[in-house]
């Protein structure tokens, strides 16, 4: 069961993001990405990160591609169906080297992962975490001790962002 | 499943570069960074499962950084957009040599 569910997310991901990078107006773009980013929370779920599925979909799916959406409908790019894909020597190169790239990483990918699912058995390191601690204390534990400094300057990059976003949008007056 | 996730993420990856690289329109380059940062989050997760739970703090920083990204990218291509009323790369030639 889990692995018919998992294939089919796996597919709902792989379409979503070929529809990304093909897809004419950029909203049709931004719904594509939706659905790859929905389908990749359906994968976190498969691979018991319940906490990190709940904040992909409110978090990314919900506020950033919101974001993404209100730029695109406040430029007025909604209904931009001009080709804007690159011809000739670009696409050559693109598809080499994205071609070349997905080929070593898969490769690399499958044979470092088969000896490390064979090594280290099945995947229950974090059963037992979770059985004890809840899907939200797991990953709450150590944020807030060995990680704190990390997540207090997340904060600070957050308002950083904040600030520059606001100073770079502004009319020059 | 690890294998088949890690596959996966790669293979997101990929077409994410592909997308950076054969699109002209600013804002679907910025919705590929995305999903390849999408994807790195993917194999994260696959390879905590086996390995504790630091690699899914760490996709919750990747989270945070992409937030932060986005809102800063959007700012710039907005005020990009104010002066070439375009998002076409082609037409962003200041810096080109």
């Amino acid at each position: 069961m889990a692995d018919i569910l998992f294939f089919i997310f796996a597919a709902v991901a792989v379409g979503g993001a070929v529809g990304v990078v093909i897809g004419r107006s950029p909203v049709a773009s931004l719904l594509f990405m939706i659905a790859c980013l929905a389908s990749t929370a359906g994968i976190f779920v498969l691979l018991e990160a319940h906490f990190l599925a709940a904040v992909q979909i409110i978090v990314y799916a919900g506020a950033i591609m919101v974001l993404f959406l209100f730029v695109i409908m406040l430029l007025n790019l909604g209904h931009d169906y001009r080709r804007d894909i690159r011809g000739g020597l670009a696409m050559l190169v693109g598809f080499g080297v994205t071609g070349a790239m997905g080929g070593l990483l898969a490769r690399q990918l499958t044979d470092g992962g088969r000896a490390l699912a064979t090594n280290l058995g099945p995947g229950d390191a974090i059963d037992a975490a979770l059985l004890e601690y809840g899907a939200v204390g797991v990953i709450a534990q150590p944020l807030f001790t060995e990680y704190l400094v990390p997540f207090e300057l997340t904060g600070i990059l957050l308002l950083v962002a904040i600030v520059g976003a606001i100073v770079l949008s502004k009319k020059a007056s | 499943m690890l294998v088949e996730s890690l596959v996966l993420g790669g293979l997101i990856f990929a077409i994410g570069t592909l997308g950076v690289i054969v699109r002209r329109n600013v804002i679907i380059m910025f919705l590929c960074i995305e999903l390849q940062l999408n994807a790195v989050n993917l194999t994260f997760v696959a390879l905590s499962r086996y390995h504790g739970i630091e690699g899914q703090l760490f996709v919750f920083f990747v989270m945070t950084v992409a937030a932060a990204e986005a809102a800063v990218g959007l700012a710039i291509i907005i005020s990009i957009f104010r002066h070439y009323q375009t998002v076409n790369v082609n037409h962003f030639n200041l810096l080109k040599w």
